[in-house]
């Protein structure tokens, strides 16, 4: 009974959808990145977020607390809009900065232990998510 | 118990124990930085590494079974909408006119 339930719901769902596909001029997601190139970033973003969470770690702990607000922009050079959304969430999942706004060409980026090296470390980060974007676009 | 369950149970405790001790830590940075955008970036460690590391202790505490399917997929899902609400969070106080002080003197 519960089975055939399920049966009869997984059959709705695919009916439903193949009509919006048929109905709709196909607003499809198309995702274009190189799966190897994917799983490899990940892995290295990964390593990324323990750093800045142990330098940011750092500074909540220590008593003098010796943080360096600031507000800068970085330019970003994905094509897809997938693309541009993984570099904005990585640059937020990594402690340290957040995304705040997208403008043309770059992101606005508010960082609380900023340095000069952040500019260099997010451009590194702007160049391997460029990287698994596939070009077939 | 063997070796090999006695020392899956350490390391899975392990990082329970230090994810508990990140989320303190993002608690306390929240208490102690000074204005809205440094408490954005406090709350961000326990978001990131608290959440990583207790998902994977648990994940070791239930084995090869269908819980840990289900901890992996709370744990994809928590990498991809933390960023994003944090971001939107962070868009609305900017599109409402909170301005963020800088320490940057001569740089902006």
């Amino acid at each position: 009974m519960i089975i055939g339930f399920g049966i009869i719901s997984a059959m709705i769902s695919v009916y439903v959808v193949r009509r919006m596909d048929n109905a709709a001029d196909a607003d499809r997601l198309e995702v274009n990145l190189g799966v190897f190139a994917t799983i490899a970033y990940w892995a290295w973003l990964m390593v990324e977020i323990a750093k800045a969470n142990w330098a940011v770690t750092k500074l909540i702990l220590s008593p003098s607390m010796p943080i360096n607000r600031h507000m800068f922009r970085i330019p970003y050079t994905q094509k897809t809009d997938l693309g541009q959304a993984i570099f904005a969430n990585s640059i937020t999942l990594t402690p340290g900065t957040i995304s705040v706004e997208v403008e043309e060409g770059e992101f606005l980026i508010h960082a609380v232990g900023y340095s000069e090296d952040d500019l260099d470390a997010l451009a590194d980060m702007d160049r391997r998510v460029t990287a698994i974007e596939k070009d077939s676009i | 118990m063997n070796w090999a369950t006695i020392l899956i149970d350490i390391l899975s405790w392990v990082l329970i124990l230090s994810g508990s001790a990140f989320v303190v830590i993002g608690a306390v940075g929240t208490l102690r930085f000074p204005d809205f955008w440094s408490r954005l970036h406090a709350a961000s460690v326990s978001e990131s590494a608290g959440m990583i590391l207790l998902v994977a202790g648990m994940c070791l505490q239930s084995g090869l079974t269908l819980i840990t399917v289900k901890l992996i997929i709370i744990g994809g899902f928590i990498f991809i909408t933390g960023p994003t609400s944090t971001h939107a969070v962070s868009n609305a106080a900017l599109t409402s006119g909170e301005k963020p002080d800088s320490d940057e003197g001569a740089a902006k």
